[in-house]
Parts: C-alpha cells; sequence; structure tokens
C-alpha cells in the first residue's frame, strides 16, 4: 500500500514521463529536419534512415551562395510584426468593449467572428488577388500585413476577450471612481494586469504570421517574399533536394523558435492568466 | 568649384538616365539544376546588357504553374519571363497570353533547334517560347547486375522484355527491386509514364471523335502489364514514388531498372549523389506493339507574357539563355556534360557525346519524338504524354488516382479503366468535344 507522499510521487513521476514523451514526440520533426540538413542529398533519401553519417555544411553553404536569406528574413519580420502590432492595436480595444460592456450580441459577434476562419483560403484567392492587383499591392509587405491582420484578428480578439473577461469588473471601476478615463482605464490598468495574456497573444499572431504560405506565394514574388516562399523555392522536380530543404527549413525556423524560447516565461504566464480571480 | 559643380551635375545626370533607362526583368523559374546554373550565370548577361536588370522567382512546379496561371489570366503583369512547359506553351500561345517569339537575331539559328522541340512550342507555325532543356524519356538499368545474371539489355527493349529481366532481377531480400517506374498520382506524374506505356501497347486517349479509349483492349493490355510488372517486381510504396523518389532509390541501388526522364542521365552518373555511378546503362524507352509515342517529350522553355512590361528586355534575356553563345559559356565555365541538353542539334557535338554517356541514346528519343503522331492510330489532338487541351491537367490527374488506387490494389485494373472512361467521357461531354 503506498502512501500519500509516495502516492504524489509516483503521479508525478508518471505524469513528467508522459510530458517528455509527449514533448520529444513534437520535437521529433524539428530535430529529423535539423539532422536532415547536415546530410548530403543521398544520406538525407537513404533508406532506412540514418541517424550516423558524416556531417557536412555543404547545404548552408549551398544557400548562403544562391540565396538573400536576410533579404526574406527582414520581410518576414516586417510582416509579422507590422501585422501583429496593428492586430493588438485593433483587437484589445475590440475585446475591451465586448468584455466590459457587453450587449447582447457580443456572443453572435465573436461566433461570427471566428466562424470567418472556416472560409478556405483559396476560395477568396482571385478576388484578393484582383483587389491587390488594382490597388497596386502586388509584391508588397503592406498587402500580406493587411492581409494577415484581418485573418488573425478573429483569434486574437478571442484570446484577449478571454484574458479580459477573467479580470474583475470592480478594478476598472475603482479606477473610474479615481477618474480615470476610458483610455487611461486600458493603458493603466487592464494592460499591465493582462500582461501575461497579451503577451501570448503576440506571440501567438507572430507564429501565425511567420509560418503562413499560401497567401506569401501568391501575392509576392520577389520584393516583399518572406521566408516561407524561400523554402518553397528548394523544392525541385527534377534533383534531390531534401536536404537543402531541411537547411533552409531550419534556418527559417531558427529566428522564431529563439524568440519563442526566450518568451516562454510570458507565453506560460499568458496561458496560465486565469489565476489572476 | 565651378568644374566641381558642373562634374557633380553631369555624374547626377548620367545616373539618372542610366536609372531611368534600366528595365527590370523578372523572371519565374523552378528549382532545377539547370535552371539555378543559369540563374548563377545570368551575371554574364547582366555585364553585356548594363540596362537591364534581372530579378529571380524560384518557386516550387505546381506553385509556378498557380501563380503564372493566375497572373497571365488576371493580366497581373508580375514577370517578364515565364519558364513553362510545351503543354501551358500551347495553350498560352492559342489564347494570345503570350508574346511571340519573332525577330530573333540572325546569329540565334532557330534552325539549329530540333524540329520535334521547336514544333512543341509553335502555335500555327508560330513559336512562342524558346526552348532552355528538353527531355525525353529512357531506360536506365545497372550493367553490373545484368553482366552478373548473364543478360543483355537491347538498344531498343519491349516493355514484355523488360518485365522479363525485371523478374530476373527482382531481389527483395537484398533491397533490390526489378524495375522502378512512376506510381505517383498526377498528369505530369505517373500518367507521363503510364501515358508513354499506352502509347506503346497502340492505345490513344481519344478516337477521332474525341471519346475515350480506357476500355479498349490496349489500355486494358497496358494497365494491366504496369499494375502486374510493378506489383510484382516493384519496390514497396511505389504508389508514392515520383521522379525524384527513384531517382533516389536507383542512386542508392535498390533498382535495377529504371524508366524515366532522360534528365536524370546527368544525376545518375554523377559520383557525389549516386552509389552506382560506373554501373548505369542507358537504353531507349521500351516500345511494345508500336515505336509511336513510347518515348515522351517535353522542354522547359522560356516565354514572355503579354502583360510583361519589359517584353523587349525580357525578349533579349530569354535569347541568351537559349543561345548557342549560352551553351558555350556553360561548357566554358562548367563542364561540357553541363550543357543544357536537348533543344539544340549543334549541343551534340562529339566531346558532348563523349562527356555525356546518356546523350546518344536521348539524342535518337529526341529525334524520334513526334506529338502530332503519339500512336499508332490516328489522334485529333498534339502531344506524346499529355494532350494539349485546357481540360487535360484535370482529366490526366483524375485518370492518374485511379491507376495509383489499382497499384495500391484499392480497386482491380478494370474497375478504374471503366471508372477512368466514365469520368473522363463525362468531362469531355461537358466541354463539348465528342463529335
Amino acid at each position: 500500500m503506498l502512501t500519500l507522499k509516495q502516492s504524489r510521487r509516483l503521479q508525478s513521476v508518471v505524469l513528467g514521463a508522459l510530458a517528455w514523451t509527449v514533448a520529444l514526440i513534437l520535437f521529433f520533426p524539428i530535430f529529423w529536419m535539423i539532422l536532415t540538413s547536415f546530410k548530403t542529398e543521398i544520406d538525407a533519401f537513404a533508406t532506412p534512415p540514418q541517424l550516423i553519417f558524416h556531417p557536412t555544411l555543404e547545404n548552408y553553404l549551398h544557400i548562403q551562395e544562391r540565396s538573400d536569406y536576410f533579404h526574406f528574413a527582414w520581410n518576414s519580420v516586417a510582416i509579422a510584426f507590422g501585422s501583429t502590432i496593428i492586430g493588438m492595436l485593433l483587437a484589445v480595444p475590440a475585446a475591451y468593449s465586448m468584455a466590459f460592456h457587453e450587449t447582447r450580441l457580443t456572443k453572435q459577434t465573436l461566433l461570427w467572428m471566428l466562424s470567418t476562419k472556416m472560409l478556405p483560403a483559396v476560395g477568396v484567392l482571385m478576388p484578393i488577388y484582383l483587389m491587390t492587383k488594382s490597388l497596386g499591392l502586388l509584391d508588397t509587405k503592406l498587402s500580406l500585413i493587411i492581409i494577415y491582420t484581418l485573418i488573425n484578428l478573429p483569434i486574437m480578439v478571442w484570446m484577449v476577450y478571454t484574458y479580459f473577461k477573467d479580470i474583475p469588473k470592480d478594478i476598472l471601476e475603482a479606477a473610474r471612481l479615481d477618474g480615470a478615463t476610458t483610455v487611461q482605464e486600458i493603458v493603466r490598468v487592464l494592460l499591465p494586469i493582462s500582461k501575461g495574456g497579451l503577451a501570448s497573444t503576440v506571440l501567438l499572431s507572430l507564429i501565425l504570421c511567420w509560418n503562413e504560405a499560401f497567401w506569401s506565394l501568391n501575392l509576392t514574388s520577389s520584393s516583399a517574399a518572406p521566408l516561407t516562399a524561400l523554402i518553397a523555392s528548394y523544392s525541385s522536380p527534377e534533383g534531390l533536394f531534401w536536404a537543402k530543404l531541411s537547411a533552409v527549413s531550419t534556418l527559417a525556423c531558427a529566428p522564431i523558435l529563439i524568440f519563442g524560447w526566450i518568451s516562454q516565461k510570458q507565453l506560460v504566464r499568458g496561458l496560465s492568466f486565469g489565476a489572476v480571480k | 568649384m565651378n568644374m566641381l559643380l558642373k562634374a557633380l551635375f553631369a555624374t547626377a545626370g548620367i545616373c539618372a538616365v542610366t536609372y531611368a533607362q534600366a528595365a527590370t526583368v523578372t523572371i519565374a523559374t523552378v528549382n532545377n539544376s539547370d535552371m539555378i546554373r543559369m540563374q548563377r550565370l545570368s551575371k554574364t548577361f547582366e555585364e553585356q546588357h548594363p540596362d537591364i536588370k534581372l530579378k529571380w522567382v524560384v518557386l516550387e512546379e505546381n506553385v509556378l504553374r498557380q501563380r503564372l496561371t493566375t497572373d497571365i489570366a488576371t493580366q497581373g503583369g508580375q514577370f517578364d519571363v515565364l519558364t513553362i512547359g510545351m503543354y501551358e506553351t500551347g495553350l498560352w500561345g492559342a489564347k494570345g497570353w503570350l508574346e511571340p517569339m519573332k525577330n530573333l537575331p540572325a546569329d540565334y539559328d532557330a534552325d539549329d533547334l530540333f524540329p520535334s522541340v521547336r514544333e512543341g512550342l509553335s502555335v500555327k507555325g508560330t513559336l512562342y517560347a524558346l526552348p532552355f532543356y528538353a527531355e525525353s524519356s529512357i531506360t536506365y538499368y545497372r550493367t553490373d547486375l545484368f553482366k552478373g545474371a548473364g543478360l543483355t539489355m537491347p538498344e531498343q527493349p519491349t516493355w514484355e522484355q523488360l518485365g522479363e529481366f525485371a523478374a530476373k532481377l527482382h531481389q527483395p531480400d537484398k533491397d533490390q527491386y526489378g524495375i522502378c517506374l512512376r506510381g505517383k498520382a498526377g498528369w505530369g506524374e505517373n500518367m507521363a509514364l503510364v501515358g508513354t506505356m499506352a502509347n506503346a501497347f497502340g492505345a490513344r486517349w481519344f478516337d477521332e471523335k474525341w471519346q475515350p479509349e480506357f476500355t479498349g483492349p490496349e489500355w486494358t493490355k497496358a494497365a494491366s502489364f504496369y499494375v502486374d510488372t510493378m506489383k510484382k517486381y516493384g519496390p514497396p510504396g511505389a504508389s508514392s514514388n515520383g521522379f525524384n523518389e527513384n531517382l533516389a532509390l536507383f542512386n542508392s541501388g535498390k533498382c535495377a531498372m529504371w524508366v524515366d526522364a532522360s534528365v536524370a542521365g546527368s544525376f545518375t552518373t554523377d559520383k557525389s549523389q549516386s552509389k552506382v555511378a560506373d554501373h548505369v546503362g542507358f537504353a531507349a524507352s521500351p516500345s511494345q506493339v508500336t515505336d509511336n509515342g513510347s518515348s515522351w517529350l517535353y522542354a522547359w522553355s522560356l516565354a514572355i507574357p503579354s502583360s510583361s512590361k519589359n517584353k523587349e528586355a525580357a525578349q533579349s534575356f530569354a535569347t541568351w539563355a537559349t543561345s548557342k553563345q549560352y551553351a558555350k559559356l556553360v561548357a566554358d565555365k562548367e563542364g561540357i556534360a553541363n550543357v543544357p541538353p536537348g533543344t539544340r542539334k549543334s549541343t551534340y557535338s562529339d566531346a558532348y557525346m563523349q562527356a555525356a554517356p546518356f546523350a546518344k541514346v536521348s539524342l535518337s528519343m529526341l529525334e524520334k519524338a513526334d506529338p502530332a503522331h503519339p500512336s499508332a492510330k490516328p489522334v485529333p489532338y498534339i502531344g506524346i504524354q499529355y494532350v494539349t487541351i485546357p481540360e487535360f491537367q484535370a482529366i490526366g490527374t483524375s485518370v492518374g488516382k485511379l491507376f495509383s488506387a489499382a497499384l495500391t490494389g484499392q480497386m482491380p485494373v478494370e474497375q478504374a479503366l471503366q471508372a477512368a472512361q466514365q469520368s473522363t467521357a463525362r468531362e469531355m461531354k461537358r466541354a463539348g468535344y465528342p463529335k
């Protein structure tokens, strides 16, 4: 018979092992991509897959020689941050209004906003392409910033709304009694309290923008093409390309992986934001 | 001081004029080694043409097709030079979406182009794209395995012979498979191979009245041979194998034979990526009851969309990249074996034939290819491994999925052919073809 202490310890070990297993399964494709990026093309295609091989940097050298990585990386950064900033500027007031001044249509509005995510992107490719062309925005960062903002806004509003809903209204009322205006309420009271939640919304938006490929491949060609377009350019119809594709994918993922690693504390805090109550 | 100001103004003026005159040519292409080499060597073109600046957009093949179709249909004007195949050239040229390649310089020597390639890129006698490299299909085989088994590959084998060789060389316990063929579904994937195989068996996509013929005896024989041979002597998971997967299998020594694009010749004999580089033999693409259409013809070509804002500069580049001078540049800088193959008769010099052991077979296939007569019977269409009608992409891919399903055993061959007949007939009727 286990004592309570032993039982808790066992539970902790089992849960820990489970968490590690899930984490390793999730990380395995990334690990394999990084590993493949150091293989030759023939090793990358080898069956059974090779764990022991002679590592090479030739794929990275090839990419450096052929592509201007920093041009694509800068486009990704500008588009992801541009879209996230505009998205947050719209999402915070929208979520504030829905969370603290709820009407009978708020729930329906939120559901309707989310339903726009169910539309397959390819269904609106032609109208958006023609609009972008008419506005002279083809192959510009601005077109992707606008589209990514519109794509991610429903999720951002939902997330911020959820965090705001967890904040007691009394706190805002107290600020109002002290003479705070609506803007002051948001900026001085609401935002500092919900910092963790907002950080995770920002991070999620950045990741979604960074990884988006459909619109970036269809609306850009060279000037505004982000890293997703660079990755696609390494797929070859005639010739082995897995190792080079893995190398360019590693380079494309690296900035956002590092960014996520650095801000993981904020992310975890945001995800456990309900504890404020 | 005055002099200095004048000099500064003059320099600024020259810069302004140069800037104003500099045309930017945006080239959309795919990530094939020949195209990447062209990108690398294009600095020479820019040096020769300081008034033209080149911008490269490299895309995945299917994305490229989708992007170009969207851009060209909406007159988006995003690209000045397009890398397209014979199928698109025929369709887009007829619609007036491409600029005709007129007024080519005398030293371009258009008569040096292979007639089959030139005709494949022309609509009613007008050239709409300049061929960058062209390919046919040939048979690759392992000379060491053939020697070991006491077999001899004929110069022009038949599919039946390949089946017999495959049976003798198939040793799955040693990771050695008799024959590797495309199985991945798609009009440009398995249907390129199955289409040419069907041609060799005397089949055709449509009769003279545009009625599909999948339930005829020729298609039945070809499809049964393909599925049976692959099931018995092919590698496992063949239904997901395209060109690259089979190339990897062959290069790692797992295929005794492989029938695919002639462009693989340089990959299979390259020691840096092939474990069997010293043991590769080449033979003609297999025939069966006929030679007609038994080897495919495809040319990656450079075309100029009518929406281009820099047509003159674009033609200047397309002409340079497909010229004899470019071939010489490649030979000088990267070796004669790397000259883009299949487009010009002059490429096949003695030195080239010696450097590229697969060139002889590839050349004979290119010379034989006739897109106007792809089958033993008369056909109402142009194209060997495809049919130059807009509906073909959808039809080819749909039929390709059925062949893939037959290969995995999801349905018997007869059922796949019946379904192919029904879906193709329906699609053609909807498009108003049958007479």
